[in-house]
């Protein structure tokens, strides 16, 4: 089996958010950046077909040079090939899919993964752009995946619940957390992804759809109001409900 | 200006951020000379239409049949890029639910159109649309604009306003032409927590972070929950402790809520926490620790034992509720 797992290297999700001088992105100076949560996910359970099925497991990263520190976890958890789409510029969901797309269709994998979303731009889009640009299906947001011959069936998270869904490879998955339990990566692979070689790929020129005009910090709110310091207080907050909230 | 809401319904109800979704595309059309066009795919939405048309939209596009029952990606993605195109529509609305998010980007991508996720405010400024949406789960927000020429955004739920308008709408069936291939992907089943509300969608949340001391103490934020109607939130080191399901989570790497109301008992306000519910509307906080940076962020606190606390707040609701 063919299996791709494409990661994003975000600040880790202690980092505070400062915005940077150009006002549009944020200041990087200081925070610590990781592979996103989420492709953590993605990778394990990708290695994980991969001792079911046997096969080859590549990873995919777009960015500046610092995202091969993602490709290099990913090694160090065991994957087998790393592919790093050079660009310097900040790119949107719709040009960060169609670099991978490229290097998609000459992988032509059976199975491609990614996390739900990254913990930046939460957008969530990516993988199922990429999954409509190859025009296969895609089913995002899993918990559980089970691949029978072609036939996929998936456990995805929805409001209150949850639904099954069926389908055929190849197919792009997004992992939610809850799918499996990411191993830790153990010293002989830690030490043996320093030295791994990395395949980089010059990326094409893409247009992005968004532009970005501003960012800026939520407003603070005035300083709340302490209603008391025990069990006392609790008639003085059914009376904020009723009177002032009026949501009781 | 021309916007095509789609229209979420599970089991013969609409969603009502689907709603919200279709008022907001109303009073933007209303202001700006614009026309809004609905469209529901399901199984039998005949009970449905009646609700439907009570929110501003100036046609209902439907399609209905059994096979539509529950979602599929591809289907549904088909159906909707054909009305796309039949109407000429600009500007679609979803709503950022995890079928509208699951649905979107496949638009996106099939119209080559950008596509702005979890939109929270969306106002018009010479002819752009911009608008404003959430980074980093709250950390940050960013204003942004689309420069392709159909423009897809999905808003969050419990944002934008419900509001009645009273517009006769023309109603229209469409019968897609589908093979067998459309339907590669399918939702085979449903599985519902019955009764539970999820953080996502719930007008007030009661979240139990550490300060709960374990699992067993739980029943105390259910039974506050079920007072107030609200949904149980739980914080990621109680997640992770295993003492609540992950469904629950409400933070970055969890979900990210903006309820009318949101009660935290035993939650300090770690800064992954705080993220992923600050744009709440009112915030309670109830907490022995006065230090506890939750505080910074509540318009009214209790400084004080949850264990403590929340009986009494349950007793007297019981009593003011008269239950």
């Amino acid at each position: 089996m063919k299996i791709a797992v494409c990661v994003s290297h975000v600040p880790d999700t202690t980092s505070k958010i400062i915005v940077g001088q150009d006002g549009k992105n944020i200041d990087p100076n200081g925070l610590t950046f990781i592979i996103n949560p989420y492709d953590e996910f993605a990778v394990e359970e990708a290695l994980r077909l991969k001792e079911k099925f046997t096969g080859e497991v590549v990873v995919l990263s777009v960015g500046k040079d610092f995202v091969k520190e993602s490709i290099k976890k990913a090694y160090a958890m065991g994957v087998d090939k790393g592919i790093w789409i050079k660009t310097e510029a900040e790119l949107d969901s719709h040009s960060t899919a169609k670099l991978l797309v490229e290097q998609l269709n000459i992988i032509k994998p059976d199975i491609i993964l990614f996390g739900k979303q990254s913990i930046d731009y939460d957008s969530g889009q990516v993988g199922i752009l990429v999954a409509e640009m190859l025009n296969i299906p895609s089913v995002s947001v899993v918990t559980k995946l089970e691949i029978n011959d072609n036939k996929v069936s998936c456990e995805r998270e929805i409001e209150g619940g949850k639904e099954t869904v069926e389908t055929k490879l190849p197919v792009v998955i997004t992992a939610q957390k809850g799918l499996n339990e990411p191993r830790y990566p153990n010293l002989k692979g830690i030490m043996a992804a320093k030295s791994k070689p990395i395949q980089e790929v010059a990326s094409t020129s893409v247009e992005n759809k968004i532009e970005i005009l501003k960012m800026k910090k939520p407003e603070s709110k005035s300083k709340g109001r302490i209603l008391g310091s025990d069990a006392s207080a609790v008639k003085e907050l059914i009376n904020v409900l009723h009177n002032e909230l009026k949501l009781v | 200006m021309k916007i095509l809401v789609y229209i979420e319904q599970r089991e013969n109800s609409i969603k009502k951020s689907s709603l919200e979704a279709l008022s907001y595309a109303n009073l933007l059309a209303s202001s700006n000379n614009g026309e809004v066009v609905a469209v529901i795919i399901g199984g039998d939405l005949n009970n449905q239409l009646n609700e439907l048309s009570k929110y501003g939209a100036n046609k209902i596009i439907v399609c209905q049949d059994p096979k539509f029952e529950k979602y599929s990606s591809s289907a549904y993605s088909k159906i909707l890029i054909d009305i796309i195109k039949k109407e000429n529509a600009n500007i679609i609305f979803l709503s950022a639910t995890s079928l509208g998010k699951d649905l979107a980007p496949r638009l996106a991508a099939k119209l080559d159109a950008g596509l702005c996720s979890d939109c929270t405010s969306i106002v018009i400024e010479n002819n752009d649309m911009i608008i404003t949406r959430p980074v980093y789960a709250g950390k940050a927000l960013i204003d942004v604009k689309l420069k392709s020429e159909i423009k897809i955004y999905t808003l969050r739920p419990n944002v934008f306003p419900l509001k009645e308008v009273t517009i006769n709408a023309q109603k229209e069936e469409y019968k897609p032409e589908l093979t067998d291939l459309d339907f590669i992907s399918f939702v085979k089943e449903i599985t519902l927590s019955k009764g539970k509300k999820d953080v996502a969608e719930a007008d007030i949340i009661v979240t139990g972070g550490r300060g709960m001391k374990g699992p067993e103490h739980f029943h105390l934020i259910e039974e506050l929950a079920d007072l107030l109607g609200a949904a149980v939130g739980a914080s990621r080191s109680v997640v992770d402790a295993g003492w609540r399901p992950h469904s629950e989570q409400v933070g970055q790497t969890g979900k990210t809520v903006s309820p009318t109301l949101y009660i935290a008992c035993g939650v300090s306000g770690a800064i992954q926490h705080i993220a992923g519910m600050s744009s709440s509307k009112h915030i309670i906080a109830i907490n022995k620790d006065k230090d506890a940076p939750i505080f910074q962020y509540a318009d009214y606190g209790i400084v004080g034992d949850v264990f403590e606390v929340l009986p009494e707040l349950i007793k007297e609701l019981k009593v003011f509720l008269g239950k």
